[in-house]
């Protein structure tokens, strides 16, 4: 179990990125983090995977406080974030260097045949397209099987197509060794495709402003008129959530944005 | 289908397409008519040739001076003490440049006094070095050293620094000790850079080693220079300097060959022009 306490964060330049956010995730359950820019959902996340430590407040996994980057926890970038110099297969088998050679060589082809990528074990990074180097980060982050995976973002750069498909992808890995999600997204459709429950974020400083519940079973039928309801409720509450910020002077297209979308 | 297109090299407009061997080809064009004219001008008695030695005279010396086997022990000489320089200099450089890139405070400790010896001409240590190592070939190696050491230093601290903070996140995710982040992060992250440090760095051992050279050495290929200079032999003059070219050249070539296999995973730029 995550539990996240009371965790705010101010950054050395004095802006309050998070403020007061609380928060308990169960083993295997997806939660998604939406909202408006600057609304600290990826500060959330790097707060979690202990790439910064808190200002206040605390992370436990558990029972344990996480402080800095632990075994059991795994994110995956918005960037694939591979490294250059290794070929594909070494990069996924990146964080099981300290394996023997043999259960190190099963376990990323295995995980590599998982994501459809067998094939490209041998290419560097800089031959995959797009959507493949962003399964390959997420098989990177798979291999060790972390209790808790972070995605930051993780298929906001791709095209609508590859999207889809690798949220779908993204559930298929997740039903094999159920780990629990942590997704920050600013793709509503993502949210209600993915999401167990969702969180609504708003900014200055960051908080939690809504927690919404999204039961539908899956899979989920982006069509279905019970996706479109659950839309327009996260979408409700994000314009709620950037109202004030809109009023403030300075998000009117972030407004705007939320608006064409509820139209 | 699309994959065979895509695997192919990244091409050139197809008409600046020239054939394999047209295009090193192009290059030899300039100087070799140069020396063809000035080949011709002698021969026509518009010049004597006495302090511009034609390409014949100056193939003449080279190879007098190759069959002696006085030209094979001068550029031994001189190239034992350019490795022994390099070496020394790269050993610095890379070990200070990578705790200065790495370390915050080290930087701040060590930087400021490096840039401030590093804008001393390196000759103006020569004086120095020869009362303190004496006029053989102490004094000469640690010329050289000191002139390959500050590419390599600077080439290796700016690299160290400037690695993306993304992917040193990627190996702090990973749990990597300071130890695995230098070695399965920066190092790596840093080695195209490295290679160009390198090759600055043997280029100014090479110049070093001619003023290393030019004080009071009896062997070598600078002392070839002073040399041909104090006896009017032009012609040696050039031989040397041909060699300098030749063994300049080679060495880099060696570093280049020697990394090339090391850097294939580079996506970049040069990757469309590294033939040419």
């Amino acid at each position: 179990m995550l539990d996240i306490n009371h965790v705010g964060k101010t950054y050395p330049n004095g802006v309050r990125a998070l403020d007061g956010v609380s928060l308990t995730v169960n083993l295997g359950e997806i939660v998604v983090v939406v909202g408006g820019s600057g609304c600290g959902k990826s500060t959330l996340l790097r707060l979690v995977c202990g790439l910064d430590a808190p200002t206040d407040g605390s992370i436990r996994l558990d029972g344990t406080l996480i402080s800095a980057p632990h075994e059991r926890i795994g994110i995956v970038f918005q960037e694939p974030r591979l490294l250059p110099w290794l070929s594909v297969a070494r990069n996924v088998g990146f964080g099981l260097e300290d394996r023997p050679r043999p259960e190190r060589t099963s376990r990323v082809a295995a995980q590599l045949a998982r994501v459809g990528l067998s094939d490209k074990a041998r290419v560097w990074p800089r031959e995959l397209s797009g959507g493949q180097a962003q399964r390959v980060a997420l098989s990177r982050a798979l291999v060790t099987r972390p209790e808790v995976l972070l995605l930051d973002e993780p298929f906001s750069a791709l095209d609508a197509f590859t999207r889809v498909d690798l949220q779908d992808h993204l559930l298929d890995l997740w039903a094999d060794q159920r780990p629990t999600l942590l997704v920050v997204t600013h793709d509503v459709d993502e949210a209600i495709v993915l999401a167990d429950r969702i969180l609504v974020m708003r900014a200055r400083p960051g908080r939690v402003q809504e927690e919404i519940v999204i039961d539908l079973p899956r899979p989920r039928d982006r069509q279905s008129a019970a996706f479109d309801f659950a839309k327009r409720r996260v979408l409700n509450a994000l314009d709620h959530s950037l109202d004030r910020r809109a009023r403030a002077g300075d998000a009117e297209t972030v407004l705007d944005e939320g608006a064409a979308r509820w139209w | 289908m699309t994959a065979s297109i895509d695997d192919s090299p990244v091409q050139i407009a197809p008409k600046y397409r020239l054939g394999r061997w047209t295009r090193p080809a192009l290059g030899l064009l300039l100087p070799l008519a140069l020396a063809v004219f000035w080949e011709l001008a002698v021969r026509f008695g518009l010049s004597n040739g006495r302090l511009v030695p034609p390409p014949s005279v100056i193939f003449t010396t080279f190879s007098d001076l190759w069959q002696t086997g006085e030209l094979q022990a001068h550029a031994i000489t001189t190239l034992w003490r350019v490795a022994a320089g390099f070496a020394c200099g790269v050993a610095a450089g890379t070990v200070l440049g990578a705790l200065a890139g790495y370390s915050g405070l080290l930087h701040r400790l060590v930087d400021p006094t490096l840039q401030a010896l590093r804008s001393i001409p390196s000759i103006a240590w020569v004086p120095l070095f020869i009362l303190w190592f004496g006029i053989f070939e102490a004094s000469k190696i640690i010329l050289i050293a000191v002139g390959v050491f500050f590419p390599v230093y600077l080439g290796v601290m700016g690299a160290v620094i400037s690695v993306d903070r993304k992917i040193v996140e990627v190996g702090r995710v990973f749990r990597l000790s300071a130890f695995g982040m230098i070695r399965r992060i920066l190092l790596p992250a840093v080695l195209p850079a490295y290679v160009i440090a390198l090759r600055a760095g043997l280029g100014l051992g090479w110049m070093f080693v001619v003023a290393a050279e030019f004080l009071g050495a009896s062997q070598g290929l600078g002392f070839l220079l002073v040399d041909g200079q104090q006896l009017g032999k032009p012609a040696q003059i050039v031989a040397a300097i041909v060699a300098f070219a030749i063994l300049g050249k080679l060495t880099d070539w060696l570093i280049v060959a020697a990394t090339t296999p090391l850097l294939r995973w580079q996506d970049v730029y040069g990757a469309a022009h590294q033939d040419s």
